[in-house]
């Protein structure tokens, strides 16, 4: 019975901004009938110690995920490419905040 | 109003904890066996959270675990309405329905009325108004959901009807009068009900032999189950602790 309601049920993947962060991070999945009730058991299971000001759910299938086998393609190059990372300028003195 | 004995204040507060400590029970009751694993987590986080306000409102009348494991069945002040048994999940959430929003109106008025409960009250209608809109939420689903689904919803709101009345008897050294909070929930569980396809309960809110009962200390015959599960241990090992 339970194996049957919860696949009747989409999956929602939920993302949670926590007091002090500034965007939504993801922080799990879970089943609900629809958005107003997936916010509410994103409330439950993912909120309940005080993790989050601010919650967002979206429907699983809503979202494109890069796949495993494009992995190389996707993100190999980046590896050497070390001057794209912003460490070999000198931080001209007097520079606050950087 | 004359002021209330302190013996009055008391037996409210009192009668207010048992509402709580009693729900909180029989919520609990679903852990590891709601429907959904979502809805389990649902049930026994507003089970914590009236377990909450149960301990607050017992320790403003004596000791929480004393009174909790100690007292006998006639002893208890909850209405029936708390104890009524889980049932189905439908069951379940008529019950929520017409306790949260009764508990709601409650606690905003006790809120604003300046009581020892009043700071307690205050805190606690922000968790209620979830527990009321978990309830509303489920009954619309219900009641404008599956042929069956329907149709358990109507019977469970039918089948509880009768325990709803004794909510808004009066309760001395209250500060708050109950009777006149009946309209407002009137009107507000008969918007949800209406929203949700569902016909409001024709029968009378409450039976000669119930009217006010559990207040007095007489309950229903599943009461006695509940309490020997929730005292066993306490009654086995006294003073046991983690």
């Amino acid at each position: 019975m339970t194996g049957q309601t919860s696949d009747a049920w989409p999956l929602w993947e939920v993302f949670v901004r926590s007091r002090r962060g500034l965007s939504h991070s993801h922080a799990g999945s879970l089943h609900a009938p629809d958005a107003a009730m997936a916010l509410r058991n994103a409330r439950d299971l993912y909120t309940r110690r005080a993790e989050g000001v601010s919650i967002w759910v979206v429907p699983s299938t809503a979202i494109t995920a890069s796949s495993p086998d494009e992995k190389d393609p996707f993100f190999e190059p980046a590896a050497d490419k070390p001057y794209r990372h912003p460490t070999f300028y000198e931080i001209p003195e007097g520079v606050k905040h950087l | 109003m004359s002021t209330p004995t302190p013996t009055a204040v008391g037996t409210a507060t009192l009668a207010l904890a048992d509402d709580a400590l009693v729900l909180a029970q029989r919520l609990g009751e679903w852990a590891a066996d709601a429907p959904v694993l979502e809805e389990d987590v649902a049930l026994t986080n507003i089970a914590l959270d009236l377990l909450g306000q149960a301990r607050t409102l017992l320790s403003l009348t004596g000791d929480e675990d004393e009174l909790a494991y100690g007292r006998e069945e006639h002893q208890f002040r909850n209405v029936q309405l708390v104890e009524r048994p889980n049932g189905d999940f439908a069951d379940t959430i008529a019950r929520q329905l017409y306790f949260s929003v009764y508990q709601e109106l409650l606690y905003t008025a006790l809120a604003a009325a300046d009581g020892q409960t009043a700071p307690l009250a205050a805190k606690a209608v922000k968790e209620v108004a979830y527990h009321r809109d978990h309830a509303e939420q489920w009954t619309l689903r219900l009641g404008d959901g599956t042929e069956e689904s329907h149709r358990r919803m109507q019977r469970a709101l039918d089948g509880l009807w009768r325990y709803t009345g004794e909510l808004f008897a009066p309760l001395e050294g209250l500060g708050v009068e109950l009777p006149a909070l009946r309209a407002p929930w009137l009107e507000r569980i008969t918007a949800v009900v209406e929203r949700a396809t569902l016909t409001m309960p024709q029968g009378p809110d409450r039976t000669p032999w119930s009217a006010g009962a559990g207040r007095q200390g007489v309950h229903t015959e599943p009461f006695g189950k509940l309490l020997a599960e929730m005292q066993y241990l306490h009654r086995a090992h006294p003073g046991a602790s983690w």
